[in-house]
Order: structure tokens, then C-alpha cells, then sequence
């Protein structure tokens, strides 16, 4: 009995049930993880979380495997006396090892981390001065997220500044987004592109993404934002090109009375300070 | 020290009521209010035309009204007597305050031992838990159906605000308060914590804290989360004036308890009590006491800006007059995140307290659980930005945030490699309190890993804001905390209330508990993978029936709640079974102590000779008083 070899025990468990989990994670599980194929930018998050799986599947199963394997082997089986354990207090080179390979795994997830970040912005909002753009986003297209209580609404400075209700994007085009509010804090969140970037008001916030083939994406505020913040929620469209341009031009003929009375278009706004709007 | 024993001469009920204590508190506490309010209409009124308020909405009186609420209620539970007293000229002493014979009263008034601090402390957390949980109950109930149905917007948010409030601001002093407070002074070898005054007040501020929160229902609830966001907490309603008195009293609360717990482990501990003698549980009071003290006065500050945008017109968080509403968000995550592991850290410490007894072995790798410890307090300040990944602030600094975030996880990993080593070739005994720490070591993984998640930007892109987010912290937090703090319910209780819990019960308890809080926040990594924001009260119907899962798991943890509550009542009311001076052959110093503790805990101050984890090596060291002098 006191023969066993815990230690190679332990680590054929450990093994066994590690390899199959993270296959059947890597492999089951990371497909279908959100946000999807949607847009370049979700689908990097897709595989960033398929990374992430990939490395805490065996880390999480080590730790489980053994404290079953402990709770089970280790446990008291002669109740009716109190005998106590051998009185073993450290072992210098389990911590070393320890220290040695946790840091190892921390390191390159925040390396990973920062690289995939810095490649293209992840779509996440990064500020008035992106430093994590993607190639090519010079010529991006550029649309302001306005968000307001209880509303987004989205202005266009290459089509003439007008502001429409909804959003349509074109297909396979960067786009640049630029997030600010007129009142509180609220989060712009395109789900299935993978983007989110935050609203504050007087602040320019910009992310980035590049739009895959046609899509029908949720658009919903992610930071409370007031009583009604539950329904601040509305759907977007990728449409091809052509359809995108029929789109904006019917917008700009709609809205054209009222973009002459619109303040001119800035990336941020300075809305007159509000009071008990509930 | 010698008490002066007050001879219990019988009086009738109404002279008991006289005096200094919780009656006379509340009734000051009233007029205290009555003043502040009209105090505040005489500022006011003349300016109404000036700020061009609305009238009937004085946030000035709200305020005052709670400041001189708490005062009130604090002079009328005796915290003025002392100062004045010493004024005049009377020696110093605590007797007054500590005698026995005084029956149940000394549980409603201003009392000095640490013991009966404790206890308040617990009742009145407990209170205040359940009112938490009842709102959390009420959420899940309204979270049925996707569309609104119970309750309206406003109140759903006030729920889900006054929810996260009471978890976040009266659960932080969820093991300090209690159990901190009951075990320090008797685990270093102390007679009493360093402040006893302070011990005191740091409990009735929290309740006055409590009692503040909830008056919010009455002026309208508060829109803006535990988080209170700027500038939507300055256009809400005077129910976020109680949301600030709130935080800031529990702000207040926490920064004092912090700093007397430091004062007490640096300085009273007994003889031979070296810093590598210290009970793992002490040195995780003392991690988390230092984020207390350190971390409280930046939430304060914060708080006290809102108040003065919203009573003086200032702009501190508004943007259109030179504010920033980043301002808030950075003050309010410097303070959160440590907070976090203020929740945090005395878990850890409790299982790595509660290990060496259950599994009959010295803590294994005493140093490093330290250095975690440690380790976890420090690196808490460097990370809070991570909160705002996507708010566009401070962007270039993402992968420092990153990095800072990750490193976390190096310390709390040397937490389980001590209870993991603990537990190797130990002779494992499955008592509740270990079946709890199990609980715990389950869930924590879990939100540790899921934590991974958050922190890679990539990541927290999508997840951020989630329902993702909130399962992530309610594994830390409840399955963490929550599980934790039983754990010592049911290891400290029978010592500190001198009776047994139903095992029976207790075991149905911990299973009940356990399966559900899985079945509830494992589902709610899903729901925010799938697209569910937080704090919404409508949500798209193709997640409803993951949603209803949700809450009938939800539900269960609720009765699973009640399983205790009526353990409790049952066994300390029906079946008082007395337990002994020592039920789990602890070899800790509180256990060598007889039940009920005396009042000064300990005949002389004793000398140690050990670290409290002899096992395997040697009896249970009989506590040796100090030589006469020393």
C-alpha cells in the first residue's frame, strides 16, 4: 500500500484526462466560441480564446486530478482515533518547479496577448490615438457612433456629415469607428464583429474593424447607462457595396433637412450638462 | 487588569432601555436627520433660482441629513462619552464598557470586547446578507421572462444596484469584521485588539452604512450599479445621495478595521509569537487589512466629489464643464480592485487555516503562502485598468495591464500549491468546514481561470460587460468568499457560541449549496459568451430557457440558505447541544481555550513555542502563561 507511486500516478491521470479535454475543448468547444466569423477582428478572438482554452484546459485538470485523486486516496479511512500525518512542511524544489513553470505560462499569455492585440485592436476601443491599427487603415471608412440615453445613432463625415438612425455597413471594407456620447458613459457593442469600445462623453474612442461577407449583427449598450439601459438594443446590417451606396444616398436625401441643422461634425460633443434626466 | 464587577442588581425593562445604546441611537439618529434636513432647506432655498434645480429635490438636505443622521446615532450609542469624559479630566479605562453580568443588552450598545464585537459583527453582516440575497432572488425572479414583467425598469436596476452594494460594501467586512476581530486577539495572544473604541465604531458605522443603503428605496433607487458611474449618478435621483452616504460610511468603516487589525498584529502579540509563528489566517488579515486601510480612503474621495457635483455644482465628473467621467471610473477601480481581493484574501487564509487540521499535517510551505498573500495585496493596486480595457483610456498601457492582471495569478497558484501540498499523504477527514474548503479550492479554479479570459484584451472585448464578467466574479466572490465564510461558521461557531450545528443539516447544507451555485453561475458564463449584457431587465428570448435554468437554480441556492437559517434557530434555540472546548482536535490556540472564552480570553498572556501546526510532531502544546512581568 505505502509502496504505491503516487507521483506516476498522478501524472498518468493527469495525462489521460488532459489530453482528452483539451481535444475535446479545442476541438468541440473553440468552434462554436463567440463572436464568430463576423468580421476579421471576431475571428481573431475566436482563435485568441481557442489559444486561451488551449493552455488552462491542462492547467485546470492538474489541479482538479489532484485534488480528487488526494480527496480520494488521501483521505482518513479509521475515523475513531485522531492519528496524524507525516508532519511535512515544504519541499524547495516543488516550489521552484512551481514558480518556474506558472511564470512560464503567465509570460506567454501576456505575450500572446499583447501581440494579438497590438496586430489590429482586437475591436475593442483604444482611445483617440490607436496605436494597435491594422494595415491599411488610412483609407478605413470612417463612421461616429453617437450614443445617447437611450439611443445610437451614427453620423457619416465622408457622406456629407448626416447622421442616421441605423447602422449599415459595406462588405470586406475597414472601418473606423469613433465612439462618443452626449450624456453618460455607454458602450457601443457590435456583437458578432467583435466590437466594443466605450462612449464617454466629450471623448473620441476609436476601434476598428474589417467587415466580412453580408451579416445581421446585435447592436447593444454594454455599460449601465440609465433605467432604460435594457433596451438601448438595435441590429445592424453588412450589405454588399452597391447596396450600402443605395443605402447612404437614400439616408443623405432623407436626412437632408436635417443635417443643414445638425452642430458641424466633430469628433467630440460637449453637450450642455444635464440634471435629473433619470 | 482587573474588571470592576458591576453587581447585577435586578432592574425593570424601561430603566434598561435608558441610557446609552441602540434605542437611544435610532431616536437621535431621527432627529439628527430632522436637523440635517432642515438645516439643508435653509442652504437651499435661496439658491434655488441660481442652480436652477428642481425644487423638491434638496440633494444639500439628503446629505446633511445623513451626516448628522450618523452622528446622532452614534452619540446616542455612547462614542461621544469617552472623549468627553477625558476632557473633563477621568482616568482612562475600559471597564465600563467590558463588564459582564450585563445579559443580551451589551449586544446593542457601544461594547469593547472583542468577542461581542464579533458576534454583532456577525448578525448584523448577516442581515444585511440576507436582505443582498433576497435582492439577488428578486433579479432572478424578474429575469424569468425576457421582457418585463414584475418589476419596471427603475426598480429592476435599484435591485440589481442595491444587490451588488450590499454583497460589495457590507460583505467586504465579511470575515475581518467577524471573524478577524473574534480570532486575532486570541490567535496572537492578546486580551483585547489594539483600538477596542474604534472596533466598536468601525460595526455601528457599517450598520448605519446598511440602514442608509436601504432608505434609497424611498427616494426614487439609484440607476447606476455598485459601480455608481459618473455623470449618470449626478443626474440620478437624491436615492443616490443614500448610495454615496452608503459607501462612504462603509468606506470609513473599512479603512479604520483595517488599520486597528494592523496595529493589533504588529503590536500585541504575545511572547514568542515571531512573525514565522503567525497563523496563515492572521497573515491574510493582515494582507487584506493593509488593501482595507490603503484602498477605502480612494473610494472616499471619490464619493465626496460626486456629492459636491450634485449639491454645490461642482464639475469633478462632468465633461461639458472641464470634468472628466474617466475621473470616476479610475478613483472608483483604484479602490475596486483591491476591494476584490479584500473579498478575496481571508478566504484564502481560511482554508489554509482550516487544511492542517482536517488534514492532520502542518501547513505545507508556510513561507510561500505568505509571499502569496503578500503577493496578491501588492500586485491589487497595478491593475485596475483592466476594468477599462475598452473604455478608450490610457490604451497604450493595455499590455502592462495585461501583464500586471496575469501576474496575479503566480501568487494565488502558490495558495493552491500550500493547500495541495497540505493535503499530500495527509489523513483527510470530511467535516463540513472541509467540505466547504473543497468547495472553495472548486470554485476558485474556476474563477480563476475564467479570469484568464478577462484579462487578455483580446478576449475581454466580447466578454467585458457580460454576464461573462459577472459569473467570473461570483465564482471568486461567492463561490470563494460566500463558501469560505461558512467553512468558518462551522469551524469557529461551536467555540464562539458554545453549541453544535446539526451535521446532518450542515451536510445537507453544503451539498445543496454547492450543486447549485454551479448549476447557477456556470450557465451565466454561457449566457455571456451568447450575448447577454449585464444589469439589463429585458434580453433576447432565444436565451430564455438557459435564463430559467438559471434562476430555479438560483432559487435553490436561496433555500439551501434557509437549510442554515433553520439549522441555526433549530440549534441554538430547540436542541442546544453544548460542544466541547475542542471538536476538531484543533491544535491552534483558540482551541486550548475553554467555552465560553473568559472575558479577558486569557488568565496570563501566554508564551508560544510553536507555529499552531504541530501536527504529527508532538502533543497539543498546553498554553504556557508568561512569566510574571514578561
Amino acid at each position: 500500500m505505502s509502496e504505491v507511486n503516487h507521483w506516476r500516478r498522478l501524472v498518468l491521470w493527469w495525462l489521460g484526462t488532459s489530453i482528452v479535454a483539451t481535444l475535446l475543448v479545442v476541438l468541440l468547444l473553440a468552434p462554436i466560441l463567440p463572436p464568430g466569423n463576423g468580421s476579421v477582428e471576431a475571428s481573431g478572438q475566436v482563435v485568441d480564446n481557442t489559444v486561451l482554452l488551449g493552455v488552462s484546459t491542462p492547467v485546470a485538470m492538474a489541479v482538479l486530478v489532484f485534488f480528487i485523486y488526494a480527496l480520494i486516496v488521501f483521505r482518513e479511512r479509521d475515523e475513531s482515533a485522531v492519528v496524524d500525518g507525516a508532519p511535512i512542511r515544504g519541499d524547495a524544489r516543488i516550489q521552484t518547479w512551481w514558480l518556474v513553470v506558472t511564470t512560464g505560462i503567465v509570460l506567454f499569455l501576456a505575450g500572446y496577448g499583447t501581440i494579438r492585440l497590438l496586430a489590429d485592436g482586437a475591436g475593442g476601443g483604444q482611445g483617440p490615438n490607436p496605436i494597435a491599427a491594422p494595415g491599411g487603415a488610412n483609407d478605413a471608412l470612417q463612421v461616429q457612433v453617437i450614443a445617447q440615453q437611450w439611443k445610437f445613432t451614427y453620423r457619416w463625415p465622408s457622406y456629407g456629415g448626416v447622421e442616421t438612425p441605423t447602422l449599415e455597413l459595406p462588405a470586406n471594407r475597414m472601418i473606423e469607428f469613433h465612439v462618443t456620447s452626449l450624456d453618460v458613459i455607454h458602450s457601443f457593442w457590435a456583437y458578432q464583429l467583435g466590437v466594443k469600445a466605450d462612449a464617454n462623453p466629450g471623448f473620441d474612442n476609436v476601434a476598428y474593424v474589417t467587415t466580412k461577407g453580408p451579416l445581421r449583427f446585435d447592436i447593444h449598450c454594454a455599460e449601465l447607462c440609465g433605467v432604460w439601459h435594457g433596451y438601448m438594443f438595435e441590429t445592424g446590417h453588412v450589405v454588399s457595396q452597391s447596396q450600402f451606396s443605395t443605402w447612404i444616398t437614400q439616408q443623405r436625401a432623407q436626412y437632408a433637412p436635417a443635417t443643414q441643422k445638425l452642430a458641424p461634425y466633430s469628433k467630440q460633443y460637449f453637450p450642455d450638462p444635464q440634471r435629473r434626466g433619470g | 487588569m482587573s474588571t470592576i464587577a458591576i453587581s447585577a442588581r435586578p432592574q425593570p425593562t424601561w430603566r434598561k432601555l435608558i441610557g446609552f445604546n441602540l434605542l437611544t441611537g435610532i431616536v437621535l439618529a431621527v432627529v439628527g436627520w430632522l436637523i440635517g434636513d432642515w438645516l439643508g432647506g435653509r442652504i437651499h432655498a435661496p439658491s434655488l433660482d441660481y442652480f436652477g434645480t428642481e425644487a423638491g429635490e434638496n440633494d444639500i438636505g439628503i446629505m446633511l441629513g445623513y451626516l448628522f443622521g450618523v452622528i446622532g446615532f452614534l452619540i446616542g450609542l455612547g462614542f461621544a462619552n469617552y472623549p468627553i469624559k477625558r476632557l473633563l479630566g477621568h482616568p482612562a479605562s475600559l471597564a465600563e464598557h467590558e463588564a459582564e453580568g450585563e445579559g443580551a443588552m451589551r449586544y446593542f450598545r457601544l461594547c469593547t470586547d472583542h468577542k461581542v464585537v464579533a458576534m454583532q459583527y456577525i448578525v448584523g453582516i448577516g442581515a444585511f446578507f440576507l436582505v443582498g440575497g433576497i435582492n439577488a432572488m428578486l433579479i432572478r425572479t424578474e429575469l424569468l421572462q425576457p421582457n418585463v414583467h414584475v418589476f419596471g425598469p427603475n426598480q429592476y436596476v435599484t435591485l440589481v444596484g442595491m444587490h451588488g452594494a450590499m454583497m460589495m460594501g457590507v460583505m467586504t467586512s465579511g470575515v475581518l469584521g467577524p471573524f478577524a476581530n473574534w480570532l486575532v486577539p486570541l490567535m496572537i495572544g492578546s486580551r483585547r485588539m489594539a483600538f477596542p473604541r474604534i472596533e466598536s465604531f468601525t460595526f455601528w458605522l457599517l450598520m448605519a452604512a446598511g440602514v442608509a443603503l436601504i432608505t434609497t428605496v424611498f427616494m426614487g433607487g439609484f440607476q447606476t450599479g455598485w459601480t455608481g458611474y459618473q455623470p449618470l449618478g449626478d443626474q440620478g435621483t437624491t436615492g443616490y445621495d443614500a448610495y454615496i452616504a452608503f459607501f462612504a460610511l462603509v468606506g470609513l468603516s473599512m479603512c479604520l478595521l483595517g488599520l486597528n487589525l494592523i496595529v493589533t498584529i504588529i503590536t500585541m502579540r504575545a511572547p514568542g509569537m515571531t512573525w514565522n509563528r503567525l497563523p496563515i489566517f492572521v497573515w491574510s488579515v493582515l494582507a487584506t487589512a493593509l488593501l482595507m486601510m490603503l484602498a477605502a480612503p480612494m473610494l472616499i474621495a471619490a464619493l465626496l466629489m460626486g456629492a459636491f457635483d450634485r449639491t454645490v455644482q461642482t464639475a469633478f465628473y462632468v465633461a461639458g464643464n472641464g470634468g472628466s467621467s474617466y475621473l470616476f471610473q479610475n478613483l472608483f477601480w483604484v479602490f475596486g480592485h483591491p476591494e476584490v481581493y479584500i473579498v478575496a484574501l481571508p478566504g484564502f487564509g481560511i482554508v489554509l487555516e482550516l487544511l492542517p487540521v482536517f488534514c492532520r499535517k502542518p501547513l505545507w510551505g508556510y513561507r510561500l503562502a505568505v509571499a502569496g498573500m503578500l503577493g496578491v495585496a501588492l500586485l491589487s493596486f497595478f491593475v485596475w485598468q483592466h476594468h477599462l480595457f475598452v473604455s478608450g483610456i490610457n490604451a497604450d498601457l493595455r499590455p502592462f495591464y495585461m501583464l500586471s492582471t496575469e501576474l496575479i495569478s503566480l501568487p494565488t497558484g502558490f495558495i493552491f500549491l500550500c493547500a495541495m501540498g497540505t493535503m499530500w499523504r495527509g489523513r483527510i477527514r470530511y467535516s463540513v468546514p472541509m467540505l466547504f474548503c473543497m468547495g472553495w479550492a472548486f470554485n476558485f479554479l474556476f474563477g480563476g481561470i475564467s479570469g484568464v479570459f478577462l484579462s487578455d484584451v483580446p478576449s475581454d472585448v466580447t466578454t467585458h460587460g457580460t454576464f461573462f464578467t459577472m459569473a467570473h466574479f461570483h465564482y471568486t466572490i461567492m463561490g470563494g468568499l460566500v463558501f469560505t465564510v461558512f467553512a468558518a461558521i462551522y469551524y469557529w461557531g461551536p467555540k464562539m457560541t458554545g453549541f453544535n450545528f446539526n451535521e446532518r443539516l450542515a451536510r445537507i447544507h453544503f451539498w445543496s449549496l454547492f450543486i447549485a451555485f454551479n448549476a447557477t453561475f456556470g450557465p451565466l458564463f454561457a449566457l455571456g459568451l451568447m450575448g447577454q449584457p449585464r444589469r439589463v431587465v429585458t434580453y433576447p428570448t432565444h436565451l430564455q430557457a438557459l435564463n430559467d435554468w438559471v434562476s430555479v437554480s438560483a432559487f435553490v441556492i436561496g433555500l439551501s440558505m434557509l437549510v442554515f437559517l433553520y439549522n441555526l434557530i433549530w440549534s441554538m434555540l430547540f436542541k442546544r447541544e453544548p460542544s466541547e472546548p475542542n471538536p476538531w482536535n484543533s491544535k491552534s490556540a483558540e482551541f486550548q481555550l475553554p467555552t465560553p472564552v473568559p472575558l479577558h480570553d486569557f488568565d496570563r498572556i501566554p508564551v508560544f513555542d510553536s507555529d499552531p501546526y504541530p501536527y504529527g510532531v508532538e502533543p497539543a502544546p498546553a498554553l504556557t502563561p508568561a512569566a510574571r512581568g514578561a
